[in-house]
């Protein structure tokens, strides 16, 4: 049965039965006796102080229980948001961080900050509530731009903030780098914009508080990518209830994409007002309001440098970032343009010297965190950038350049903290090139031009540090937390089994992948296991999914407890045969005295763990359950090489991806199948982001990309149907072998597509997303346009 | 956001007759499109509620109004700031000015000069320019009706 369901099994994911015919259950599913219903006042304005709010305008409105504003949430001394990872700037001060209340305190700091909430005792009331309360607002001058957000001049988001400057933080060997750049050969220098990206998960945010004045205890349900966490931050930070007195419960979740990792103001108030008017009371977030308070991502600008010597091998690289962190500096915002970020700078490539220089800057724009991938897709588009413009620059081809400087033996430290473990990057760049046929590109690109298209091809051979991560290593490095996984593995008398876990499911089939882990080492059916998750009550404590960390930290820890529970079956097993503990051998759900054909199977010692008729009891509990706390040894290397070739109507501007080759290498895969849907989703994202989408506010903070009206998600015809294929150095920093998957599609795709299109219009002057607009500018720019016409 | 308009419309009346007309609140009200209150604080100053619709957004603004830079029977500045609830605000001004035509009549024409905010910006900020060149021709056409009642004629706007 193992071969069926077992690792390396394309299985069909377990829970798509149930999401595919409207029986998930989500937290807007969610009703529970007696709720009532929040709608949130948001300011209209970027940046303003907020003056007196009358509560009697909403108080009329009939059906309103409650009117609360940030007075009311300070009476009760809950607590602001805090950023929960400490970065220290190069001149040894903290970073500046003001925490986020949860309601304004006296000030507005982006359009969509939360100013009060009105409880009703239908949606409708709320809504009517928060449409007739009266609020003042005293407009302050805002700052939007990021690169002027740092002169002397701009107003200032916090008082505190210097220079709208949370910190100015660097990384890497400076006098190393600079005299790597004064022997080089050859320099490419190159600006890059990252665009501001809104995450829009599929299910928008929600949350029911309940307060129990029985208990005096809380249940928060909710949309989170962590609800350990959550509970956490709301106990330790926000003063809502002490953890035990506060349970948080995760159902179905609809995508996160890192946007659900954070604490945010509305579930906290929620979970907080249901004390206040003693009901339970939910919110829905609506699009509108998501496009306005879902922590965006990305939003760096970027100049980054390459130093070459004479035969085209990579001296030094140098980059100064300035990262835009919005109206505050959100719960790891700081560990994204840094730790996530500049650690990832050499790429795949042997490079002696990196120095790189980030600023956070606040400006009067929604708050700015992790989103799929956090940090690394922009060092990926940094640095596959720049080689391919180097590449170009010097005449080299991109596939040879990129050989010449790989990083060929491993461990490999590099200069930026990471220590790579294994990879073998030509092995993924043979593969593709040979995938996509790269030696016929010429012909069909000459073919293309007698169409009137201009065809171009593009590389990213990226890296991610996944299996987020070390405890001892985030610690030094200003983590607030530690960042291992739970497990708990619990046989029941029949030898079915009930795996906790602290990771968090919300798209990625952990309900699959989990169980089949479980039923390759136990030798029992998928069908007898049961992955439980996303509730405080039941799981013990986890710090939830994200970074590509379930399968290498949360499934490791899995297989540390399965290794426990078969230590302790083993001698449940030995009792039964009446046989030496050492002489047990465990395969495919049977017990066996080695060298004899005595053996009992999985089920019959399951059930004896608890008759435990006849145990002596000194040596051998009753029970079948054991647990594990995994913390890994390194983050993992995921890398490999995307290939993206694509066409444009020189006419029109348009951009059709004609072929994608991606070749990865994820270390063991448990499920091929929900691999190649990861990747799928991640280059639609990072597609998304080279071509459509784009946020934009305008000079006054208002942001005018607020709907699907103006801001455009990819869709199934922007993408083409992806060619896939896996190399495999296998982990050695987990059990499992496992690197992850989640992110690299979203990682390694902006970078191809530029690169392409770069290729096709002829100079490097095309910046992100490449509409339809921008390329047909660009073509205009372009030497290639005469060659089309 | 930004919204910048300019217009033009002439009307079958006198320079005198229509400067007048615009400082009459009753008119105002009634030429005001989804006007429900227009309230005389002073000669200069209203109070105002209007049920305003951009695109999916629908709102009710209340705001004040204010006259100034008066230059009678020639010009005036109407500036005002409104609130929409959760649609969000809007606030800026018209310079209104008023000349003869030709032929007889008076030509008015208006340089506005506004900034939305909130909702109204974010889900219609493609929609604004239509929708308040709409909500102008509406407040010019129920205005040149409160001037002349008898005497409505549509092909008079030349806007």
């Amino acid at each position: 049965m193992a071969r069926d369901t077992g690792i390396g099994a394309r299985v069909k994911r377990v829970e798509d039965q149930r999401f595919i015919t409207g029986k998930g259950r989500y937290t807007a599913d969610l009703n529970r006796p007696g709720q009532a219903h929040a709608a949130f006042v948001r300011s209209p304005h970027a940046h303003a102080k907020v003056g007196s709010i009358d509560k009697a305008s909403a108080m009329e409105v009939p059906g309103v229980l409650a009117v609360f504003t940030g007075e009311d949430l300070a009476a009760d001394e809950v607590g602001a948001l805090p950023c929960g990872w400490a970065i220290t700037s190069k001149d040894g001060s903290p970073m500046v961080a003001p925490g986020h209340p949860c309601l304004a305190q006296g000030k507005v700091r982006y359009v969509g900050d939360p100013v009060a909430v009105v409880i009703g005792e239908t949606l409708s009331a709320a809504r009517g509530g928060a449409e007739a309360l009266e609020v003042e607002y005293e407009e302050l001058p805002a700052v939007v731009d990021l690169d002027a957000a740092q002169s002397s001049d701009a107003p200032l988001v916090h008082d505190e903030a210097a220079r709208n400057t949370a910190f100015e933080w660097e990384l890497g060997d400076k006098a190393a780098t600079e005299e790597a750049f004064a022997k080089a050969r050859h320099v490419t220098r190159i600006d890059l914009v990252n665009n501001r990206l809104v995450p829009n998960a599929m299910e928008p945010r929600a949350a029911v508080g309940e307060y129990d004045s029985g208990t005096d205890g809380f249940t928060l349900y909710t949309t989170s990518q962590n609800p350990h966490v959550a509970r956490l931050v709301m106990s330790a930070f926000l003063n809502i209830a002490p953890e035990h007195k506060l349970r948080v419960i995760a159902p179905d979740v609809g995508g996160g994409f890192g946007s659900k990792i954070y604490v945010y103001p509305e579930e906290t108030v929620c979970v907080w007002a249901s004390s206040k008017v003693d009901r339970p009371v939910k919110w829905t977030c609506d699009r509108a309001e998501a496009f306005l308070s879902d922590a965006h991502g990305r939003d760096h600008l970027t100049h980054a440098e390459l130093a070459l010597d004479e035969q085209g091998k990579i001296l030094g690289l140098r980059i100064k970032t300035k990262a835009n962190v919005g109206g505050y500096l959100n719960l790891f915002a700081s560990s994204v343009p840094t730790y996530l970020y500049a650690t990832l700078l050499s790429g795949q490539y042997d490079i002696p010297a990196i120095y790189a220089e980030v600023d956070a800057v606040y400006t009067n724009t929604t708050p700015v965190d992790a989103y799929r991938g956090a940090g690394r897709p922009e060092a990926t588009f940094v640095v596959e950038r720049l080689i391919e413009v180097a590449a170009r620059e010097t005449g080299m081809d991109p596939a040879e350049f990129r050989r010449r400087n790989f990083v060929t033996s491993f461990p490999h430290q590099t200069p930026v903290i990471m220590m790579y473990d294994a990879g073998d990057y030509a092995a993924s760049l043979d593969k593709a090139l040979e995938l996509i046929d790269y030696s016929g590109f010429a012909q069909r690109k000459s073919q293309a031009a007698r169409e009137g298209k201009l065809r171009g091809i593009g590389f990213s051979t990226y890296i991610e540090a996944c299996g987020i991560a070390p405890s001892q290593a985030v610690g030094s490095l200003g983590a607030g937390v530690g960042l291992w996984e739970s497990a708990e593995v619990r046989v029941n008398p029949v030898g079915t089994v009930e795996v906790l876990t602290g990771s968090h499911s919300h798209g990625q089939g952990h309900e699959t992948t989990f169980a089949q882990l479980v039923a390759d080492r136990l030798g029992i059916p998928m069908t007898n296991v049961a992955i439980v998750h996303g509730d405080t009550d039941k799981v013990q404590f986890g710090m939830g999914t994200y970074g590509s960390r379930s399968g290498a930290v949360g499934m490791s820890a899995i297989s540390v407890a399965l290794d426990r529970v078969v230590a302790k079956a083993k001698k449940v097993a030995a009792h039964l045969l009446e046989a030496s503990e050492g002489d047990i051998e465990f395969k495919d759900g049977q017990f066996t005295v080695s060298g004899t054909d005595r053996s009992i199977d999985w089920t019959s010692v399951a059930l004896n763990a608890y008759t435990a008729h006849g145990f002596p009891s000194a040596d051998l509990e009753p029970g079948l359950k054991e647990g594990a706390f995994y913390d890994p040894t390194n983050f993992t290397f995921p890398a490999g090489c995307h290939i993206c070739e694509l066409e444009i109507d020189a006419d029109t501007g348009h951009t059709r991806i004609v072929n994608w080759v991606a070749v990865d290498d994820f270390g063991e895969i448990i499920n091929p199948m929900i691999v190649e849907g990861q990747v799928h989703g991640g280059i639609a994202q990072g597609v998304g982001q080279a071509l459509l989408e784009h946020t934009v506010y305008d000079e006054s903070g208002q942001l005018v990309s607020g709907s699907f009206m103006d801001y455009t998600m990819p869709r199934a015809d922007d993408l083409p149907s992806f060619s896939l294929d896996f190399t495999v150095t296998r982990c050695p920093s987990n059990p499992l072998g496992i690197k992850g998957c989640g992110e690299a599609g979203a990682i390694a795709a902006p970078a191809a597509v530029i690169n392409a299109i770069t290729d096709a219009v002829g100079h490097e002057d095309v910046a992100m997303p490449a509409t339809a607009e921008a390329v047909w500018q660009a073509i205009r720019k372009s030497p290639a346009r005469e060659a089309a016409e | 956001m930004a919204m910048k308009m300019t217009g033009e419309y002439t009307l079958p009346a006198d320079r005198e007759t229509v400067w007048q007309a615009l400082n009459d609140p009753a008119i105002l009200e009634a030429s005001i499109p989804g006007c429900e209150e227009f309230e005389k604080v002073s000669d200069t100053e209203f109070n105002a509620l209007a049920r305003v619709k951009v695109g999916p957004v629908k709102a009710r603004f209340r705001g004040n109004v204010t006259l100034s830079d008066i230059d009678a029977p020639n010009s005036y500045r109407i500036s005002g700031e409104g609130q929409g609830g959760v649609a969000g605000f809007a606030k800026g001004g018209a310079l209104v000015t008023l000349s003869d035509a030709e032929g007889g009549g008076t030509v008015l024409s208006y340089d506005v000069d506004a900034q939305v905010g909130g909702k109204i910006a974010q889900v219609g900020q493609r929609l604004i320019n239509g929708a308040a060149k709409k909500t102008a021709d509406q407040f010019f056409d129920n205005f040149r009706r409160q001037l002349d009642p008898d005497h409505a004629a549509p092909d008079a706007a030349a806007g």
